[in-house]
């Protein structure tokens, strides 16, 4: 932001428009209710009043996928729920994003058996991982802001 | 053994050959599974056992007979007891009768045995999978079933593995 | 619309279930998906109905399908115990409880009375925290927004007494066969008073907002009635079998781990609707804190875990000094114990009904076979005749007040 420096007192900000969008993206990015299991309540617990994610631009959890832009797949992913999973994310227009909170949506976590899909990254691709069983909501905060701060690092050459 | 159940376990040892396991203070009686129902049916309407708490069953493999167990809980809300009921059954493909039509609730727990063990239920209104997928092949609590699980990912084979991971494209 | 049943992907091996009359077309089928903001979790709903009335409701579980009994069996006892926590998550130190009862019972090892009563308060304070997860979601559904900011704000000190005993907020496997993990530290006292100073105020502000609330008697008396007779033959527990009328409790009526020492009401209702449940599970709340003073005030000194050092590791300050308790230490962390053949099987009361465990050993340091059986696979299988007739609005309020959670019904 150069020119403002100078300009700054007459009320005038100048930027790129790269910046512009991903500001406005990152500010606003509304994530839809996709909690599975015990991850689930501790992303309602960051909703609530203790850890209050709407200061991040997250106050409204959207239950359809064509109005939201995060999924943050909270919770144990088994095998009869992974197309489910896959056809929401397919639902949701561009551009957006995923947040893999925990480690059973990361890896499979404590449950390495036939039932649970060791990761969701073998279905939806993921743009950051959160760990923990389950994470603190703290955590899935600073795993949020990584997600604003990957946004801001987005290239306007990428987008089709 | 508490006294109250005397006449229930004296009742079933009579009249269905039944024997009687006592281990830690707990009541399991053993039956035929020709003559499961008939149990059941004495157990509801002579002896006041009106709930069906628990319905299960185990695999013994590789031993073949009797290759798998059910074990039935049941219990008596007026006199607060329970009794369980164990049958054996052998074979690949075992079938036993439904006890649907005393305790409403085995619905629910025969379709998971079904799911799980594989074993059939003659007279079950609505026998199919309820935990796994419509289409799965295989039943999984079996102890021949794999585990299946996913060999863990160290540093110094975490690149082959990864190789081999299916990833999901965008 | 003839042959619809081949052309309808809902009705995968479904037909039987709904009537001839949604197969010609003339009641409408209905998805309530597995994901959907009021179904509490992934539980799939298939509705048939004639206009906005629910004609049937079929539930289809598996979404949440985990294989813990199949995995839980090439673990030992000891490690087996983790993957407990996670099946009923809002309940998970009554999920420790049940499986560390059951594995007392099966090799007959003793819990002294200082972790005994720790035990129960612990099993109390989960229980009103998840009650209060209970009244804000459900709350929620219809539409009162509020009561789920209040009920999380003191949800919040409870699990902050979780962290300061285990250090981890909800899976705490903070119960270990023989007693506890380790002591409480000096502060869990006053934490816990604070508590019991702060809870019934609030419980009175939840009171207030909801019980003589107008909009909140309309949508929920007479909604999703269930007679005692039904309660019975479908094996329902918990709250909902104590709205009917009849007061079964597993604390009073096959009591463990020293509940016979405490003093405290079953509350029951008697119209076994969803305002019923709502009355009895507030009510609950109040005595189960009542039950925590109690045992607060009796607490006796003593030894956190069992001396039987067959089962439990022995202290480290121990295996300096003594070569029994290093041998012990190593065996139990290495192999682990072994349990006897037999079978038993131990029930709890949760907030959501009776817990049980069917548990198997052989001979082996494995569990050959562990069963839960839970309260919500049961419960949800009468949700069917309580909601024919009513509208799909209603719908929402019944799965409430059953308080479904899917991590336990589908294990």
């Amino acid at each position: 932001m150069g020119v403002e420096q100078k300009l700054g007192h007459l009320g005038v900000v100048t930027m790129t428009l790269e910046q512009a969008i991903n500001w406005a993206r990152s500010n606003s990015m509304w994530p839809m209710l996709f909690g599975l299991a015990c991850c689930a309540i501790e992303m309602m617990s960051a909703q609530a009043s203790n850890y209050d994610m709407s200061r991040f631009g997250m106050e409204l959890m959207r239950a359809s996928p064509r109005q939201s832009d995060l999924m943050i797949v909270a919770g144990r992913v088994s095998q009869k729920m992974a197309p489910v999973l896959r056809n929401l994310y397919d639902q949701m227009p561009d551009p957006k994003w995923v947040i893999s909170m925990g480690d059973c949506a990361s890896c499979g976590g404590v449950f390495n058996n036939y039932a649970i899909v060791q990761g969701v990254d073998e279905v939806v691709p993921v743009d950051v991982y959160v760990a923990g069983c389950p994470p603190r909501p703290e955590a899935l905060i600073h795993g949020i802001l990584t997600l604003h701060h990957k946004v801001h690092g987005e290239k306007l050459a990428k987008w089709s | 053994m508490d006294e109250k159940l005397k006449p229930a376990v004296s009742a079933m040892i009579d009249g269905l050959e039944a024997t009687l396991i006592e281990f830690r203070d707990q009541i399991s009686m053993v039956v035929a599974p020709e003559k499961i129902v008939e149990a059941c049916r004495i157990l509801h309407d002579n002896f006041h056992f009106d709930m069906l708490l628990d319905e299960t069953a185990v695999d013994y493999w590789p031993q073949e007979t009797p290759r798998f167990n059910i074990i039935y809980q049941v219990y008596s809300m007026k006199e607060n007891l329970i009794i369980g009921l164990r049958t054996s059954l052998v074979g690949i493909h075992p079938h036993i009768q439904t006890i649907e039509g005393i305790y409403p609730n085995a619905n629910w727990h025969e379709r998971e045995i079904w799911d799980m063990f594989g074993i059939y239920f003659d007279g079950h209104s609505d026998l199919r999978r309820i935990l796994m997928p419509h289409g799965w092949e295989g039943f999984p609590l079996r102890k021949d079933y794999p585990l299946g699980y996913e060999e863990v990912q160290f540093t110094f084979n975490s690149d082959e593995i990864n190789l081999h991971k299916p990833y999901a494209k965008e | 619309m003839d042959g619809r049943e081949q052309q309808d992907p809902l009705l995968d091996g479904m037909t039987h279930l709904v009537s001839s009359r949604a197969l010609t077309g003339e009641t409408m089928l209905l998805n309530m998906g597995p994901q959907h903001p009021s179904t509490h979790g992934v539980l799939r709903l298939l509705l048939e109905l004639d206009g906005e009335i629910v004609v049937n409701c079929v539930p289809d579980i598996g979404f949440l399908h985990t294989g813990v009994e199949k995995n839980m069996e090439a673990k030992n006892y000891q490690k087996a115990e983790v993957m407990t926590d996670r099946l009923d998550y809002m309940n998970p130190i009554g999920n420790n409880l049940v499986y560390c009862l059951a594995l007392e019972k099966l090799v007959d090892l003793d819990v002294p009375p200082r972790a005994q009563f720790l035990r129960v308060i612990l099993t109390e304070l989960t229980r009103v925290q998840s009650h209060l997860v209970w009244i804000g979601t459900s709350a929620l559904d219809l539409a009162a927004m509020s009561v789920f900011l209040y009920s999380f704000r003191e949800r919040e000190m409870i699990l902050d007494i979780f962290e300061l005993v285990s250090g981890q907020r909800m899976m705490t496997t903070y119960i270990r066969p023989g007693g506890l993990w380790r002591d409480v530290p000096v502060e869990f006292e006053d934490a816990v008073r604070n508590v019991l100073k702060v809870m019934p105020g609030r419980i009175d502000e939840y009171e207030s907002l909801l019980t003589k609330n107008p909009l909140f008697l309309d949508r929920t008396r007479k909604i999703g009635i269930i007679s005692a007779e039904d309660c019975v033959r479908w094996g329902l527990t918990g709250p909902v079998i104590r709205a009917t009328g009849v007061a079964y409790d597993l604390r009073k009526a096959r009591p463990y781990s020293g509940y016979e020492q405490f003093d405290f009401d079953i509350p029951t209702h008697t119209d076994g609707d969803v305002y019923a449940r709502y009355l009895v599970r507030v009510e609950e709340m109040r005595q189960s804190l009542s039950i925590i003073q109690q045992a607060l005030d009796r607490l006796p000194t003593g030894p956190i875990r069992s001396n039987n050092r067959k089962f439990v590791p022995p202290p480290r300050s121990e295996l300096g000094t003594s070569m029994e308790a290093l041998i012990h230490h190593f065996k139990l962390w290495t192999e682990g114990f072994n349990a006897p053949k037999g079978s038993v099987y131990v029930a709890v009361e949760s907030p959501r009904g009776e817990l049980g465990v069917y548990l198997e050993g052989d001979g082996g340091p494995k569990p050959y076979r562990v069963h839960f059986r839970t309260p919500s696979f049961v419960n949800l299988q009468a949700m069917p005749l309580m909601s024919r007739g009513h509208f799909v609005a209603d719908l929402v309020g019944i799965i409430g007040s059953i308080d479904v959670v899917l991590g336990d019904a589908d294990r």
